[in-house]
């Protein structure tokens, strides 16, 4: 099990409310559940809740959207605490979500964590000027295309430490670098070409029918 | 090698068109209104026929498992589940299913629906997939638009298909844990019985099921289940997708045969073990929960890649997901990995899991350095075997059997290891902490 806590009252906003947007997009979540099965909604709803914040979730945030769904703020606080996705602490913009699990480490995790911890400093800390931050989580499934991180919504697969070094670079200089695989490889398929699926005729008789 | 006129997934690396129309130009949504038309019991009938067994790590068969929804409702709804959270150490299939093939995926929950008389599924993706949300949500708008599902669609099944995330919980992979969580509550797993096919999702008959699983279904019935059985062995029929990582030299996911041979796999498709099939040290065939299996000619080399012959090496195909490790791999660190992997997803629940998880990684942890006894090997197998059997869910079992792979075959290498520390130790005049 992991520990989770939330942060420091003093780091705390006093209040939240869904944009208007949000709001409506949330009605529609909890439409897609059973009568009286709003609850089932709560993951969905912290996790637009931690978007809208900037990629931490606030304890005014699950109090709002423990009441929004009906529930016990406690029944809320378990959620928020149980599921490792909740950032229950500020992090980076660029938040750095390091696959640590063994095919990873197999394929040279370490040397991606050095140079997190070179540019960025310990886990959990958040650079100066609240740009960047890095964590290592556990297998985000990815594995073929080991090691790999996660940032924001996208995963940069097939790294080096050079090629992870740019894609920080990127970020740094406000540039969204390309995801997937950072080598001239497609996505899953084996370096240098697929050997299954290529044999063309297949794609041809499919069409006909 | 299996041919491929004879494979399902046929996107899969994502070269061709995801959307409806790609998927309608490889077949998908093709005659699936005279599927439906064969009826519940013809559809389970041909999807017992064909042989297939889950594909999510447990391998029960599939058709089996749906003919124990109720057959009349008792005014309860049915739900279909289908498990998309793929979080296994080693296993990335589903990923490229819903990101590359999506029509596969819905057109199969279209039809399992049916068989199993819910009109309702939901989808539950891993979080941290989120473009895969995207993209797998963009292909059920499509579905809904062009009336293949939905109320009053154009196959006369009534089916409304929902996708629902989680936040980072491997426990959720667990089907009663899933159902917990799509509840809206922490993945905490159900005590069995009830099972999920009499009180599932809201206390409903619940199916959960697979991603591959379900995305098989919709090419059985078109080819027909006799096609799927004639694949692979008796009891082990079909293809699948195998996720090859770790030390080969070109890393992948492919389709294949079930009962390949795991040197033609990984040479065929991964180009080999690094520095070649010498210098394998051992293989774990079916993502992290699985024993792994040492190099040696009655062991990987004569490895048959299905359930049955992962089952003959002490170990199991699992997710099929291979993790291949050379003679460079620190063997006992990187099962501390994995072990540190459960400790950190145990869901606390049960106390054997819970306390148990963290003490056998703190126990490999010096393990690694060699800084134990060796009578601590005894006692931490001891220890295993005190959590597997005793939780209520399989998580336990899958934690328990990876450290017992490591002790049955790397026994000598720990003990190796206990010894130079207390020689080092020795040498450099420390107190000695190994002595009894």
């Amino acid at each position: 099990m992991s520990v989770r806590r939330l942060a420091p009252p003093e780091m705390q906003p006093k209040e939240f409310a869904f944009s208007k947007d949000n709001l409506a997009w949330a009605k529609q979540q909890v439409a897609k559940y059973p009568e009286g099965r709003q609850q089932s909604a709560v993951i969905l709803l912290l996790w637009r809740a931690q978007e809208q914040v900037g990629c931490w979730l606030p304890e005014a945030a699950i109090r709002y959207v423990a009441d929004f769904l009906g529930m016990a703020h406690i029944r809320g606080l378990e959620i928020a605490t149980f599921y490792t996705m909740f950032n229950l602490a500020p992090v980076g913009k660029v938040h750095v979500q390091l696959c640590g699990t063994t095919p990873c480490r197999l394929r040279g995790a370490d040397e991606i964590e050095k140079v997190c911890r070179n540019r960025i400093g310990d886990q959990n800390h958040v650079t100066a000027d609240g740009k960047f931050s890095w964590v290592e989580v556990e297998c985000l499934g990815a594995c073929v295309n080991a090691p790999m991180v996660q940032i924001g919504s996208d995963y940069y697969e097939d790294l080096t430490a050079e090629s992870f070094g740019k894609v920080l670079d990127q970020f740094a200089a406000g540039k969204k670098p390309k995801p997937g695989p950072q080598t001239d490889r497609q996505l899953s398929a084996p370096a240098g070409g697929p050997t299954t699926l290529t044999d063309k005729s297949i794609y041809a008789a499919r069409s006909r029918e | 090698m299996l041919a491929d006129k004879d494979r399902i997934f046929t996107n899969l690396y994502g070269l061709h068109d995801w959307g409806l129309k790609g998927a309608r130009a490889r077949g998908a949504w093709d005659g699936t209104k005279a599927i439906l038309d064969k009826g519940r019991d013809g559809i389970v009938n041909d999807v017992k026929a064909s042989g297939l067994r889950g594909r999510g790590g447990a391998g029960f068969p599939t058709g089996l498992k749906w003919s124990f929804m109720p057959k009349k409702s008792d005014g309860r709804p049915h739900y279909l589940v289908v498990n998309a959270d793929e979080s296994e150490p080693g296993t990335c299939k589903d990923r490229e299913i819903m990101r590359h093939d999506p029509h596969l995926l819905i057109e199969g929950c279209l039809i399992a629906g049916c068989a199993m008389a819910a009109n309702t599924g939901y989808i539950y993706i891993r979080g941290e997939f989120i473009r895969e949300r995207e993209r797998l949500q963009a292909a059920i708008d499509q579905a809904y638009q062009a009336k293949l599902i939905g109320k009053n669609n154009v196959h006369g099944w009534d089916f409304d298909l929902y996708l629902h995330h989680g936040a980072g919980a491997y426990i959720c992979g667990e089907e009663t844990a899933l159902l917990e969580s799509l509840e809206g509550k922490k993945g905490q797993p159900r005590l069995k019985p009830p099972f999920p096919a009499n009180v599932g999702l809201y206390g409903c008959p619940t199916t959960v099921q697979n991603v591959e699983s379900i995305a098989a279904v919709p090419d059985i019935m078109r080819r027909g289940a006799a096609w799927f059985a004639g694949i692979g062995r008796p009891n082990n029929t079909g293809t699948k997708l195998f996720c090859i990582s770790g030390h080969v030299m070109k890393p992948c996911n492919v389709e294949e045969a079930m009962g390949i041979p795991l040197p033609e796999l990984l040479e065929r498709h991964a180009g080999g073990v690094r520095g070649g099939w010498d210098n394998l040290l051992a293989v774990i065939p079916g993502g992290s929960s699985m024993p792994l299996v040492p190099a040696g000619s009655d062991q990987a080399d004569t490895l048959l890649m299905d359930f049955d012959g992962c089952r003959d090496k002490k170990s199991a195909l699992g997710t099929a997901a291979v993790i291949v490790m050379d003679k460079s791999t620190d063997i006992v660190r990187a099962m501390t990995r994995i072990s540190y992997f459960y400790k950190h997803e145990s869901c606390g629940q049960c106390t054997p899991c819970r306390e148990g998880m963290g003490w056998m990684w703190r126990v490999l942890t010096r393990m690694v350095e060699g800084r134990a006894q060796k009578r601590e090997i005894d006692m931490l197998m001891q220890v295993t075997t005190q959590i597997e059997g005793h939780t209520i869910c399989a998580f336990g079992d899958g934690a328990a059997w990876p450290v017992q792979g490591l002790l049955r075959h790397f026994r000598p290498e720990i003990e190796r290891r206990i010894d130079e520390y207390s020689r080092n130790a020795d040498a450099h005049g420390a107190v000695r902490e190994a002595a009894e």
